[in-house]
């Protein structure tokens, strides 16, 4: 392993050639696609065209891509209320302790995703432990029909994506330099001050590292719908689902997967944006 | 951290660390009421499956008795069965493949003089992509090529992933190692080659064995791109797949069952992966 130039690429190339492979040419070719005319059987025509773009912002399609949108957004706001308290408390445990509460804090994140929600449904069923529970306390009342909801779907992104924007933000705070934190106290900031005129405008490139992904993830999700909201709520995910396998429209398919991706490219460039240009001030109020 | 260092400090005298003691039990304890409450919001819909499992009635309705008969009868189901053996074969070959091609990505990037942004991106990139346009993808392309999906075209698209993340487990080792002893070795008198087994190898191990667990894992976990790229018929249906298919609709007591033991077995993967990790970092 010397230090010439040759050898990292060479190194690099195999790996390299199969993500060129297996993930960039895939990629470019069903963009591609989203220019062509669906064929009259369902195959493709190519013959170019923007009509497939157009429908992406059909009343019928830009309606089910807000509604989701709104679900996505309030699936995010509401982990990262939960998450942010959580990060702060691991960011303050002993050091020693800190990895292994980050760690079984992001486990559930590694583990079957479809598990994670089918435990949601054994939970809001009508004969769910929550309707269960709720009967012991003595109602007695219809039993809650909790699963198939909006809040049921919200409630199994929250749960499933917690984990990562846990790990988004702890992984700002335990970066943040104490002095920082110090110096605002000897200033005669109390911890409350300190913490929403320091902690928290600094730590900010996390939290919106965390939400891009939850909000990306969870409006291209199809199976959460599908399995807690009963086929009731479309996300941008299911539709694309049933280009591909029901309706049999690929270049329609296609347009909605590059809308996605390119939803998840422009907000993750305003974020680092943002967060240049907030480190940029810092280091100005610093100078 | 500040507030430590202040007590160390103050606790000169027993009163002190008393009276520090307390006021530390009050700092810690909204922060210990928060982990407690987010823990047990990620933990018990876990534990309540787990414990279903066990249910002899299999509803979630009440407990009838302790029974195991639940996981005889997934010995008794062929399809879940098959759909087991599809799964262990494709995580293997995929963690195979990927491990091998996420290690070289590693040392290649990290003994490059200069840092390229085009690779650094195009190694980030699958483990941002949202799963349903990969698949989709990766669904196109198999079909333009006119190929016949199935087992393996699963395993070709799991090492696309795999490879990134066993790829940003090894970088990390390779960032706190000391290049210098590869260049001793050489000095010594040591070829290239020897070096790599001897030297650099060794170092590497741990946390490569740790990336392929991860990357075991992350396969036997997969759904979504199986689920695109497996093809027509059941013949190649996975783990995941024959799982959503039986909770489609309802929730059957021989899931339970199932889900506990994938879950014991990522959870076990999991902490071997980042015991590995942990203890090259001493």
């Amino acid at each position: 392993m010397s230090f010439n130039a040759t050898r990292p690429n060479l190194l690099a190339a195999p790996g390299v050639a199969w993500l060129a492979t297996f993930m960039v040419v895939p990629c470019l070719l069903v963009l591609s696609y989203a220019f062509f005319q669906r064929g009259v059987w369902g195959g493709i025509e190519y013959t170019f065209t923007l009509e497939n773009f157009a429908r992406v912002a059909d009343p019928l399609y830009a309606k089910i891509f807000l509604n989701s949108a709104r679900i996505a957004l309030t699936t995010t706001a509401i982990a990262i209320l939960i998450a942010y308290p959580a990060a702060y408390a691991i960011s303050r445990a002993p050091r020693m302790r800190q990895p292994i509460l980050l760690f079984f804090a992001v486990l559930p994140f590694w583990s079957n995703y479809l598990i994670r929600t089918y435990a949601w449904m054994v939970l809001l069923n009508r004969e769910g432990l929550i309707n269960n529970m709720l009967r012991s306390f003595g109602y007695t009342g219809e039993p809650l029909s909790l699963l198939y909801t909006e809040a049921a779907v919200i409630t199994g992104l929250v749960y499933n994506y917690l984990p990562f924007v846990i790990l988004a933000i702890y992984s700002t705070l335990s970066r943040l330099n104490p002095e920082l934190m110090e110096a605002s106290r000897d200033l005669g900031a109390g911890p409350v001050r300190t913490f929403f005129r320091v902690t928290l405008p600094l730590s900010l490139p996390g939290v919106a590292a965390g939400g891009v992904f939850v909000f990306v993830l969870s409006i291209g999700n199809f199976v959460t719908p599908a399995l807690l909201g009963g086929g009731r709520f479309q996300m941008v995910g299911n539709l694309v689902y049933d280009q591909f396998l029901t309706a049999n429209d690929w270049p329609f398919g296609a347009a909605l997967g590059a809308a996605l991706i390119v939803t998840m490219i422009v907000l993750l460039f305003v974020q680092a944006r943002a967060t240049a240009r907030a480190s940029g001030e810092s280091r100005e109020a610093q100078a | 951290m500040t507030g430590d260092t202040a007590t160390a400090t103050v606790a000169g005298t027993p009163v002190a660390a008393r009276a520090a003691g307390a006021g530390a039990f009050r700092r810690k304890l909204p922060g210990r009421v928060v982990l407690l409450l987010v823990f047990g919001f990620l933990y018990l819909p876990i534990a309540v499956l787990v414990m279903l499992s066990f249910n002899d009635s299999g509803l979630p309705t009440a407990w009838s008795g302790f029974s195991t008969r639940w996981y005889s009868a997934l010995l008794g189901n062929s399809d879940i069965l098959h759909a087991a053996w599809n799964t262990l074969v494709v995580a293997i070959f995929a963690t195979l493949v990927s491990t091998i091609l996420g290690t070289l990505l590693a040392l290649g990037m990290e003994t490059r003089r200069r840092k390229s942004n085009g690779l650094e991106a195009l190694a980030f990139a699958p483990m941002v992509i949202p799963d349903i346009v990969l698949a989709v993808a990766l669904l196109t392309f198999f079909s333009r090529l006119g190929l016949t999906m199935g087992l393996h075209t699963i395993i070709v698209s799991h090492v696309v992933f795999d490879l990134a993340f066993v790829c940003s487990v090894v970088r990390a080792r390779l960032k706190n190692f000391d290049f210098s002893i590869v260049e001793a070795s050489r000095d010594l008198g040591a070829s290239g080659w020897t070096t790599f087994w001897r030297v650099t190898f060794p170092v590497l191990l741990p946390s490569i064995v740790a990336g392929a667990l991860l990357a075991f894992t992350l396969s036997v976990d997969e759904f979504i791109i199986a689920f695109f790229t497996a093809g027509a018929g059941r013949s190649s249906i996975t783990l995941p797949m024959q799982i959503y298919s039986m909770i489609r609709f309802g929730i059957t007591p021989e899931v339970n069952a199932l889900a506990t033991i994938v879950m014991g077995v990522s959870a076990t993967a999991l902490l071997i992966s980042q015991w590995l990790n942990k203890e090259q970092v001493r």
